[in-house]
C-alpha cells in the first residue's frame, strides 16, 4: 500500500533523510520511532507530496507521489503534528469545510469517524481553538477520515496528549485498522512502539531497524542487566569504566548496561563495591525497544 | 470546490471581531478626517503691519488687507524689529512695512515701496501668503492709478487668473482622489497577502495542501473576498465624496470602476508575490509597508510627478499608483473618461499580467 524506496532529502548541508526504504501492507498500523530531529516530519512530508525528495520514490497504493500526486491527495488523511484546523470556526464548521473539499459530506462517510467524533459532538458547536488538547486531536483525526483514505499518515498524534487521552488515541487506531485502513505514524516515545504490527527505529534520517517490536527485542542477542545503588550519579560514572561494560545509559531510575555475558555480573559488583556503592542491586533484565535503540547506535 | 472555499472565507472574516467594522470605519475615517484635517489651503495669515506713513492712503491698504478675508491683523508695529520680534514670537506670520511717506511719493512721484517679509519655515504658506499680499498691494496701485488718473503708467499687460479643474483651488478636492486609492491600494493589497501568510504561519496551508484543492483556486478563494470589498470600500467612498464634498466624478463614475478594477488586480499581485516570500506576519507587515510607502510617494499623491528630478520619474515611472492615481483624479477633477486615458489603462493592465505572472512564478517557486 505503501512503498517508501531509497529516499533521501537534504537541506542545503544538513541530510535530513538518508537513503530509507520501508513497505507497509494494507490494513498495516506501521510506527516510525524515533526522537526529534531524526527525520520523522521530513518524511511524512515527502510521503504526503508535500516535499520532494532528492532521491528516490514513494508509491501510495501504486501511484507516484511525482506524476499522481493529485490522486494520491483524494485519497490519504494527513494529521500534522502540529494543530492545523481552522481555530476560528466550530468544530462541526470544521469538518463540514474537510468533507466538502474532497467532494463528500459528513453524512455520507459518518460510520468512520462515529466512534471519534461522538468524542466531541457535544462541543459541535464551539470553535476549533477553544477546544482541548486531546480533543482538538479527536477533531484532527476526524477531518483526517472524514473522505475516507486508503492511507492515514499521522504525524505524532500523541505528543503533548495526557497518558489516558493516549491510551484513548490508540484504542481508536486499532478500531481504524481493522476496518481497513492502513495507518502510518510516527512518535517520539517508545513505549507506544509495542502497539504498532511493525516499526521502523529512525536515527538521524536512516532507518537502524524495520520490524515487528516483538522481532527488534528478540535480535537483542546481548545481555542487558539492570543496576541500582545509593549515589547513581556516581554510579553511572564508574559503571562505564568496567571494561566488561559495552553501553550503559540512564533509564528512569536505573541503570541499563549491555555486557556479554551474565558471568559478568559478580565481577561488575565486586568492581563497584570496592568503588565504595552502597546497596548495589544488579539483575538481568529483558530489553524494551528503547534499550534496541539506545544500543543501535 | 471555490464555493466552499469562500464560503469559508467569508465566515471567518465575519466572525473576526475587528475586520469587518475595520472595512466600514478606515473610509470612513480616512474620508471624512484627513481631508478637513490635512487642509493645505493658505487663509487666515496673522500679519502684522509696520505703518510708517498713518496716511489715508496706507490706511487704506490696510483695510484692502484686512478685509481680504485672508489676513488677520495680528498687530500694529512701530518699528520693523518689533514686528519681527511678534513673529519669533509666532502671534504673526507675515510683515508687511509701509515706507514713511508713502502717500506722499505715490501722489508726488506715482510710486511708493512697501516691504513684505514672510516666515519661511513653512515654504507653502510663507510663498503663498506673501504672493497673495502682493496680489493685494497690485490690486490696490491699479486702483491708484484709475484714481489719481496716471497717464501711460497703466500696465500693458493684465492677468486674469483662472484655476481650470479646480477653480476655487480646494486642495480638498486634490486629496480626496488621492486618499481613495491609497485606501483600495492598502485593503487589495495588504488584506488577502495577510490573510495567506497567517494561513501559512497557523499550519492550516499546509493541511488545505494536503486536500484536492488546486492551489489556483485557493489563491482566488483569497482574492476574491478582499477585491469585493476593495470595490465596496471604493463605493462608499464616491458616496462620501459627493454626499460630504459635493464631488462628483465628472468623468462618470463607470470609468471610475473600470479602472479600479484593473487596479486591484495590480495592487492584489504584488500583495502576492510579497506572500510568497513571507513566513510570518511580521516579516510580510514589514516588506508591505516599505512597497506601499514607495508606491505612496513616488506617485502623484502628494507631489506631482512632474516636479521630481529625473531619477525620481525614472522610479516613478515604475508605480502603477502613480497611473491609478493619476486616472482616478482626472477622471474627478478634469471630467477625463477612460477612452481619455486608455495610455494609463493598458500601462495599468500591463502591470496586472506582469505582477500576476511573477506571483505564479515565485509561488511555483517556493513549493
Amino acid at each position: 500500500m505503501v512503498k517508501v524506496e531509497n529516499i533521501s532529502k537534504a537541506f542545503k548541508k544538513m541530510q535530513a533523510l538518508n537513503d530509507v526504504s520501508f513497505h507497509a501492507e494494507k490494513g498495516e498500523l506501521f510506527g516510525i520511532i524515533g526522537p526529534d530531529g531524526a527525520g520523522k516530519t521530513t518524511l511524512f512530508r515527502i510521503m504526503t507530496t508535500l516535499t520532494i525528495p532528492d532521491n528516490g520514490t514513494v508509491l501510495i497504493n501504486n501511484r507516484s507521489i511525482f506524476t499522481d500526486y493529485m490522486e494520491i491527495r483524494k485519497n490519504i488523511g494527513y494529521m500534522p503534528g502540529r494543530f492545523a484546523l481552522y481555530q476560528d470556526l466550530t468544530v462541526e464548521e470544521n469538518l463540514n469545510f474537510f468533507a466538502s473539499v474532497f467532494n463528500t459530506t459528513i453524512e455520507e462517510n459518518y460510520h468512520l469517524v462515529k466512534g471519534i467524533y461522538s468524542h466531541i459532538a457535544p462541543f459541535k458547536n464551539r470553535k476549533a481553538g477553544k477546544l482541548s488538547g486531546g480533543m482538538k486531536q479527536k477533531l484532527a483525526l476526524s477531518c483526517a477520515l472524514i473522505h475516507k483514505p486508503e492511507v492515514l499518515f499521522l504525524d505524532e498524534p500523541t505528543t503533548g496528549v495526557d497518558p489516558v487521552s493516549r491510551k484513548e488515541f490508540w484504542d481508536m487506531l486499532y478500531d481504524l485498522k481493522n476496518i481497513g485502513i492502513t495507518i502510518i505514524v510516527s512518535t517520539p516515545y517508545m513505549d507506544e512502539a509495542s502497539r504498532c504490527d511493525r516499526i521502523a527505529l529512525i536515527k538521524n534520517g536512516v532507518f537502524i531497524d524495520v520490524d515487528t517490536p516483538e522481532n527488534i527485542i528478540n535480535n537483542f542477542n546481548q545481555t542487558l542487566i539492570a543496576l541500582k545503588a545509593d549515589n547513581m550519579r556516581q554510579l553511572l560514572k564508574d559503571v562505564r569504566k568496567c571494561s566488561q561494560i559495552k553501553s550503559a545509559f540512564a533509564f528512569g531510575a536505573e541503570i541499563h548496561a549491555v555486557i556479554d555475558s551474565d558471568d559478568y555480573i559478580n565481577d561488575i559488583n565486586n568492581q563497584l563495591k570496592s568503588l565504595n556503592h552502597k546497596n548495589i542491586e544488579i539483575y538481568r533484565i529483558s530489553p524494551a525497544i528503547e534499550d534496541c535503540y539506545i544500543w543501535s547506535r | 470546490m471555490l464555493k466552499f472555499l469562500l464560503e469559508k472565507e467569508f465566515k471567518q472574516f465575519m466572525r473576526n471581531p475587528v475586520m469587518p467594522r475595520m472595512v466600514l470605519i478606515m473610509p470612513l475615517v480616512m474620508m471624512i478626517v484627513f481631508p478637513l484635517a490635512t487642509n493645505r489651503q493658505v487663509q487666515d495669515i496673522t500679519i502684522s503691519i509696520v505703518d510708517n506713513d498713518k496716511s489715508q492712503y496706507s490706511m487704506e491698504l490696510v483695510n484692502k488687507i484686512t478685509s481680504s478675508g485672508y489676513f488677520i491683523l495680528s498687530d500694529y508695529s512701530s518699528n520693523y524689529s518689533n514686528a519681527l520680534k511678534s513673529v519669533e514670537k509666532g502671534d504673526a506670520y507675515i510683515i508687511l512695512e509701509i515706507e514713511k511717506g508713502f502717500e506722499k511719493n505715490i501722489v508726488k512721484e506715482g510710486s511708493a515701496n512697501v516691504i513684505i517679509s514672510a516666515n519661511a519655515v513653512d515654504i507653502f504658506k510663507g510663498s503663498v501668503g506673501a504672493s497673495y499680499l502682493s496680489n493685494i498691494i497690485y490690486d490696490y496701485s491699479l486702483e491708484l492709478q484709475e484714481k489719481l488718473a496716471f497717464i501711460n503708467t497703466s500696465p500693458a499687460i493684465n492677468i486674469i487668473p483662472l484655476n481650470e479643474f479646480n477653480q476655487t483651488l480646494n486642495y480638498k478636492n486634490f486629496m480626496i482622489p488621492a486618499i481613495m486609492v491609497m485606501l483600495v491600494t492598502m485593503i487589495t493589497c495588504f488584506l488577502p497577502t495577510l490573510n495567506i501568510v497567517s494561513e501559512k504561519e497557523k499550519g492550516t496551508m499546509e493541511q488545505i495542501n494536503v486536500t484536492p484543492v488546486n492551489k489556483f483556486i485557493f489563491i482566488l478563494s483569497k482574492l476574491i473576498p478582499y477585491l469585493i470589498m476593495g470595490i465596496i470600500v471604493f463605493t462608499i467612498c464616491i458616496i462620501i465624496a459627493k454626499f460630504l464634498y459635493h464631488l462628483d466624478a465628472k468623468g462618470g463614475i463607470l470609468s471610475l470602476y473600470i479602472f479600479t478594477l484593473v487596479y486591484v488586480f495590480v495592487s492584489s499581485g504584488l500583495g502576492l508575490i510579497i506572500s510568497n516570500y513571507s513566513y510570518s506576519m511580521q516579516q510580510a507587515m514589514f516588506v508591505m509597508f516599505f512597497f506601499v510607502m514607495i508606491l505612496f510617494f513616488m506617485s502623484n499623491l502628494f507631489t506631482p510627478v512632474a516636479y521630481m528630478p529625473e531619477w525620481g520619474q525614472a522610479i516613478a515611472a515604475f508605480n502603477p499608483l502613480k497611473y491609478y492615481g493619476h486616472a482616478v483624479r482626472s477622471i474627478y477633477l478634469k471630467g477625463a473618461v477612460f477612452s481619455d486615458m486608455y495610455r494609463e489603462l493598458i500601462i495599468l493592465g500591463i502591470f496586472a499580467v506582469v505582477l500576476n505572472i511573477l506571483a505564479v512564478i515565485s509561488y511555483k517557486k517556493n513549493e
